[in-house]
């Protein structure tokens, strides 16, 4: 029975977990469906959102969703504002270039952090005092933290797939993902659709560091380089450019996750996150949802 | 004696039939064409016959061995040579350096020798790089041996891809629509070069094209692709009052323009 | 042996020793600044890691970001040798170099089938799978790092190992074997049709850059005489990159110059070190934006180049009829 509730806590770490990577691999998906891009400044972003979210509550006072959306709209204006300044003059260029771009504003958003913020880790306050949910008298529980978390994860991404598939905007996202010239020549206005995907995309990202703050208390200008990592790889599990993909692969790759810290090793679960990468990779680059997209010959 | 020999060839991706129970033969020497509307699955075929994709069923023999599943570059040094509908040349690389690679499974020096300079790299070099400017005088080309290949003029460009593709010194050469993109005059000069080159290099050429008058102009035999069946197969004469054929088509000029 | 004599070459002879002389005097007779000594070693590292991942990236067209791991094999390798196994200095060097070529060659043969993006992310992977490895392995210190690594790297050893490096390099590339990568950059389907193992010329570039870098790899450990794991992950790896970027992509000449210049600039911004990375990390975006073809672009110092910078080029050539 024990092994049972071992396993159930294990679980529930992993769906708490995988909440957020589902949420940060929902920017990177987003993103790379549309301008076939790996936004290596995503995870950046989330780091951003977090510490926004930090100043929302102790400088200005705000309680836990107004801070969370005020977090969502500096971040989704900074990742529009990165988009033009950056990733836009790059559009005809080679991967190569584009990648090496998203390389260097990562190392920006990282090391002006740390300027600004100082390199010191801080802690969150404590907007959602933490209590437990207990079951079976204790050796299982979940923390209304975690409850939170996956609450506002499912809501948001609720939220995604309305826009992505009840809205125009969201039609136009769809259509310059499948085909960027033609979308243009049938009057959609590329420009603005990219935007509005790397706004809704750093939001998203920008939810998950304040969850992130409230769960593990402690935030830091280099907080998004480990997570942004394993939510890529969530995204590429889950077949990058799908959407569902990102959500299910972020499960996943909190669940397995939680299951490697606890049964095996935790110094080694970094590890494992990069090893599930190279093994999708080689057997099955498009990943659970993905499709292959061959090079015409 | 049959130099290739395609048997049922069928290639599918996910659901769609590309090529439906393909069939073809042909024998050394001969100057043979691939016709069909756009989307009929011509280049699939190239792309099957160079090993860029490999079949889902049937067998492709060439000089009595099964090149199913092989590398293309394994296919290549076999003695198969193509080029491409949209030119691949190394843009980068200047036009000798475009020749020079296609000698390089002919290379004796290795790693050692290259990195160390023994003598016996200089000497190998040295006439490597004759060969290749021999070569490009041939087609004209030697006065433009250091130009960078994607400044060159698209006809010339178009010449350097089949001189690189000659330079493997291949049995049987592909040609993607190397009239792509021609005027009439073009066209008609491609035309005595793919039959000259036919002769000088002791080729057979398979040659896909949507130009009839190049088609029916060279070509001995010409084999017709719709959706990835053959509709017909037959001499030019066979070809052009064939009713499928020019169903298929659609009005295309199959009937008209053409001049021998 | 008339290959060898041409203008050229004596010049760029001369040029060597000259520097050699100069340099190994002033370290010899304690004329330098420790700090000078330091970075004129670390110019000549890192010259051997710009140009074996320019032999990767610039000249195969792989994009491999994990270069740092492949130095951290060198280094962590070649330490054992001499600390553990007191094994004289060459056999160390060669041992790590090789380490981490055989490295390279495992990680290649499975990760050079993927293109791009996807290549970068699984390098990238790599790099860091050996840093976490690296962290956990108590033999070689773990986390708080390997120490007392003698401190025998000599600027005649980086001098003629750096030089070594970029004969070898060029040789290869000035060669068929060497043309045969720079194909498979400019496009690897054509190249495989034309009869060129795509696979095998991107696995050999990948294992002789890997191998170079565990080179490296070495002589920075027995330099700096302390290795932590943490030394090796992708900001290391993003400082070879930067250097091959800005070098310009092909050019053997450009990875040295950038090597040297940002070696430069790195030792000059060392005391506001944040700024440090967040002015490279504008640099990057700034050149690939502004200047994708880094310095150099894909062109080499030659006597011509030179005389063309100095005259104005090509308006002469065009006067003279050339």
């Amino acid at each position: 029975m024990e092994h049972l509730h071992t396993f159930l806590q294990q679980v529930i770490n992993g769906v708490s977990l995988g909440s957020i990577y589902a949420l940060i691999a929902l920017g990177y998906t987003m993103v790379y469906g549309i301008i076939k891009l790996i936004n290596f400044a995503h995870g950046d972003i989330y780091m951003v959102g977090a510490y926004i979210g930090f100043f929302a509550i102790t400088k200005l006072n705000m309680t836990f969703i107004p801070a969370l959306v005020t977090a969502m709209v500096f971040c989704a204006v900074l990742g529009i504002i990165i988009e033009r300044v950056a990733y836009k003059p790059l559009r005809n260029s080679t991967r190569i270039a584009a990648l090496i771009t998203a390389i260097g504003v990562s190392l920006f958003l990282e090391y002006t952090g740390m300027l600004i913020v100082t390199p010191q880790p801080r802690a969150f306050p404590d907007v959602i005092p933490q209590t437990k949910f207990n079951f079976f008298s204790g050796s299982v529980y979940i923390t209304n933290q975690q409850a939170v978390i996956f609450i506002v994860a499912v809501v948001l991404m609720f939220l995604l797939q309305y826009i992505v598939y009840k809205t125009k905007i969201g039609k136009a996202m769809r259509a310059v993902s499948y085909d960027k010239d033609t979308a243009l020549l049938m009057g959609v206005n590329v420009n603005t659709t990219i935007s509005a995907t790397f706004a809704i995309g750093s939001s998203l990202a920008a939810a998950a560091g304040i969850l992130v703050g409230i769960y593990y208390t402690s935030i830091s200008p280099l907080m998004g380089i480990v997570p942004g990592l394993k939510a890529f790889v969530a995204a590429v599990l889950g077949g990058i450019g799908s959407i569902p993909g990102a959500a299910v692969g972020g499960l996943l790759m909190g669940v397995i996750e939680a299951m490697v810290s606890g049964y095996w090793s935790s110094t080694l679960r970094d590890a494992v996150a990069f090893g599930i990468l190279i093994l999708i990779l080689i057997i099955r680059p498009s990943g659970i949802f993905g499709s292959n997209v061959r090079e015409k010959v | 004696m049959t130099l290739l020999k395609v048997n049922n060839l069928t290639k599918t991706f996910g659901g769609l039939t590309a090529i439906n129970n393909f069939n073809l033969e042909l024998h050394p020497g001969e100057l043979v064409g691939l016709i069909g509307p756009n989307g009929a699955g011509k280049t699939t075929v190239f792309n099957i016959l160079t090993g860029v994709y490999t079949p889902t069923e049937g067998s492709i023999t060439f000089s009595d061995e099964s090149i199913v599943g092989l590398k293309p570059f394994e296919i290549t040094q076999r003695g198969i040579a193509r080029t491409f509908q949209n030119i691949r040349l190394f843009s980068d690389l200047t036009v000798l350096d475009n020749v020079r690679i296609a000698y390089h499974p002919h290379v004796k020096y290795g790693l050692t020798s290259a990195v160390m300079r023994l003598p016996g790299f200089y000497a190998e070099e040295a006439e490597l790089t004759e060969k290749a400017v021999n070569f490009l005088k041939i087609f004209n080309l030697d006065t433009k041996k250091d130009e960078i290949a994607k400044n060159m003029p698209y006809g010339e460009q178009r010449r350097l891809e089949i001189a690189r593709a000659l330079a493997a010194q291949p049995k049987l050469l592909l040609l993607d629509e190397p009239a792509a993109g021609m005027n009439p005059q073009e066209t008609h000069s491609l035309m005595n070069m793919i039959k000259w080159i036919r002769q000088e290099f002791d080729l057979t050429i398979l040659l896909i094209e949507h130009d009839m008058s190049l088609v029916m102009g060279a070509c001995e035999r010409i084999y017709v692709l719709e959706y990835g069946m053959t509709i017909a197969h037959g001499t030019p004469e066979e070809i052009r009052t064939n009713p499928k054929v020019i169903e298929a088509y659609l009005g295309e000029e199959v009937p008209h323009a053409y001049s021998r | 042996m008339q290959k060898f004599l041409n203008k050229q070459t004596v010049i760029t002879s001369l040029i060597l020793c000259a520097l050699y002389l100069l340099v190994q005097i002033s370290v010899v007779f304690d004329l330098l600044n420790p700090f000078y000594t330091l970075n004129i070693i670390l110019i000549g590292i890192n010259i051997i890691l710009a140009v074996s991942l320019s032999l990767i990236i610039g000249f195969t067209g792989q994009l491999a970001i994990g270069h740092a791991g492949f130095m951290a094999v060198g280094a962590y390798t070649s330490s054992i040798l001499t600390v553990k196994l007191g094994q004289p200095f060459p056999l160390a060097i060669l041992a790590g170099s090789v380490a981490a070529a055989i490295i390279g060659f495992v990680i290649g043969l499975p990760t050079l089938r993927l293109k791009g993006d996807y290549l970068a992310i699984a390098t990238l992977g790599f790099g860091e799978i050996i840093k976490v490895l690296l962290i956990n392995f108590e033999y070689v210190g773990g986390a708080s790092g390997f120490h007392g690594i003698p401190h025998i790297t000599s600027w005649s050893w980086v001098f003629f190992l750096a030089l070594f490096t970029v004969i070898f390099i060029k040789n290869f590339i000035n060669s068929t074997h060497g043309r045969a990568c720079i194909s498979v950059r400019e496009d690897e389907i054509a190249a495989e049709t034309m009869g060129i193992n795509t696979t095998k010329y991107k696995v050999m570039a990948f294992t002789i850059g890997a191998f170079f870098a565990g080179t490296a790899g070495a002589l920075f450990a027995h330099y700096f005489y302390i290795l932590q794991p943490n030394n090796f992950g992708f900001l290391r790896s993003v400082d070879y990159l930067v250097m091959v970027v800005f070098g310009g992509l092909g050019s053997i000449s450009g990875s040295i110059l950038a090597a040297i210049v940002l070696t430069i600039i790195n030792a000059a911004l060392q005391s506001v070190a944040e700024l440090r990375m967040i002015f490279f990390s504008v640099l990057l975006i700034a050149i690939m934006i502004f200047r994708p073809q880094g310095l150099m672009g894909n062109k080499e110092f030659s006597l011509q180049f030179f005389n063309r910078l100095l005259r104005g080029g090509k308006q002469r050539d065009l006067a003279q009829g050339k």
